[in-house]
């Protein structure tokens, strides 16, 4: 109930935004009526989850986003150099990154990170082999191997998130 | 000119010059793989640069709607493309086209057919 509550107040806001009509009543009640029938499909659909809706996220991925995109700046410098060399400077290497992550949302974010950062993409995600990652570089290989950004990702799991996790999986 | 224009347009500028370079890469390198990386640098850092070059002006006109759509944009264009990327990156992987490796540190999947 709370997660619905939760889905509708982003719908609603996201509504409100995008619209910036607010002397319109007809506007205003109908943007209303559309949130809560998009909240109605969702529950009958049944994907009002902890993934859907991943409130325990919370503020750790407010606090993640930043760092993210710092790397992103970097990871973009560093490959606008390989490509605008005179002379091709890639060793393209291919790793397996054993994920530390306690749920399936955060090894997305974990696999979705890493092919976000340019010159390192994610080919498959295996829970026991963990994500195949094909680097332009041997340099950026080894920059995921030292699972900084593994840790991070794992860091952004709370135990409410694993609980809820497990009771969602178990029908 | 006022430096609003000025800071917007050096944005817009250096955005397009990325995705020129992006393209560059793209045609440059030698397979699949590694062509993906170079995309991804249009896909992220000058779709950025061109959003906040046009958010500037946008914002200190206090038209802050605008910005907030062209955040609502970047969002959604960052939270989808790794997930186009990754589709592209597996399918042709599993559809037996083998990067071109100088290192496999895995158990020698780059060669399994």
């Amino acid at each position: 109930m709370v997660r619905a509550l939760g889905l509708l107040f982003f719908l609603a806001v996201t509504w409100l935004l995008l619209s910036g009509i607010y002397d319109n009543n007809l506007l205003f009640w109908l943007g209303a009526a559309s949130c809560l029938l998009c909240v109605f499909i969702a529950r009958r659909m049944d994907v009002i989850d902890h993934e859907g809706t991943p409130l325990e996220l919370g503020w750790r991925i407010i606090v993640y986003w930043p760092w993210l995109f710092v790397e992103i700046v970097k990871a973009n410098i560093d490959v606008i150099g390989h490509l605008l060399r005179p002379t091709l400077n890639i060793s393209p290497t291919l790793i397996r990154s054993k994920t530390l992550q306690r749920t399936d949302l955060g090894r997305v974010i974990y696999a979705n990170s890493i092919t976000l950062t340019p010159g390192t993409l994610s080919l498959d995600i295996d829970d026991e082999k963990g994500i195949l990652v094909h680097a332009l570089s041997r340099a950026g290989a080894e920059g995921v191997l030292t699972d900084d950004m593994n840790r991070r990702c794992a860091a952004l799991e709370s135990d409410r998130l694993h609980a809820r996790a497990q009771k969602d999986r178990t029908p | 000119m006022d430096w609003v224009t000025i800071v917007s347009g050096v944005l817009v500028i250096g955005g397009a010059m990325l995705t020129v370079v992006g393209a560059y890469g793209t045609l440059r390198l030698p397979d699949l793989y590694t062509r993906l990386h170079a995309a991804s640098v249009t896909d992220t850092l000058a779709t950025f640069m061109i959003l906040a070059g046009l958010a500037v002006p946008s914002l200190f006109a206090g038209e802050w709607l605008i910005t907030v759509k062209l955040v609502f944009i970047l969002i959604f264009l960052w939270f989808t493309s790794p997930i186009a990327s990754y589709s592209v990156g597996h399918a042709a992987f599993f559809a037996a086209q083998k990067p071109k490796l100088d290192h496999d540190l895995t158990d020698g999947e780059g060669d399994a057919a």
